[in-house]
């Protein structure tokens, strides 16, 4: 299983906090896995294709490349803007 | 070292004396604080919400400040940030460093302020005169993370 989580206008947009998907072979990097999700189309193409994009592996910054094992945690948001 | 993420208002004095605070050793405190401000992208602001990413917030900002630790001889970093509604006026974030000289200690603060703008997990939801919006991230501040 991988666990998805989406913050901020992403969650609200996408109107998910949180999902499991279950693990799938051709998940070797966290742009699979955001491929997979835009393939539903919509909001989701939309909101996952985004150039300024964000996303977090096992709740620690990274980059598209990152490699996705089973039982990973990724979350996707926009560019954060605390401070 | 101090880690806070907090929805308590907290008082930015106290956390500034508190990093010389038995230190003998340290010749120089900076501090920044971030306030919410009334005025925001031409629209009048009557406060905000903060969300942030439980679990990996305070992983994020204590990996910054560790980033600080690295780079400069610092003998005391504090970093105080507000989630959940805040108010006009209230302080957002304090971010404030502690050296033996001046230099360090301004130059680490900027770099652990930088840091936190692009990489910690916080997005600001305000309250403006034309309905709630999703406050978006800059260029400048991404080239100002990057300077370093």
């Amino acid at each position: 299983m991988i666990q998805v989580q989406y913050f901020a206008r992403y969650r609200e947009a996408l109107q998910c906090d949180s999902e499991s998907l279950d693990w799938q072979v051709g998940f070797t990097c966290v742009n699979d896995l955001r491929t997979h999700l835009m393939a539903r189309g919509g909001i989701w193409a939309q909101v996952l294709g985004e150039r300024n994009l964000m996303c977090a592996r096992n709740q620690e910054l990274c980059g598209l490349e990152e490699p996705l094992m089973d039982s990973d945690e990724v979350a996707f948001f926009p560019t954060v803007t605390g401070g | 070292m101090s880690i806070q993420v907090s929805a308590e208002v907290f008082d930015p004095g106290k956390a500034l004396n508190a990093l010389q605070d038995k230190h003998t050793g340290v010749g120089a405190v900076v501090g920044f604080v971030g306030y919410v401000r009334d005025f925001n992208d031409g629209r009048e602001v009557g406060g905000m919400f903060l969300e942030h990413f439980p679990g990996m917030t305070e992983k994020a900002l204590a990996k910054i400040a560790q980033q600080a630790h690295e780079r400069w001889p610092l003998l005391n970093v504090n970093i105080i940030h507000r989630i959940g509604r805040l108010e006009p006026g209230e302080p957002i974030v304090f971010v404030g460093t502690a050296s033996a000289h001046r230099q360090a200690a301004f130059d680490a603060c900027a770099f652990i302020m930088d840091y936190l703008k692009t990489q910690a997990p916080f997005w600001k939801k305000e309250d403006t005169s034309d309905g709630p919006r999703w406050v978006e991230g800059r260029d400048s501040d991404r080239d100002a993370a990057e300077r370093w």
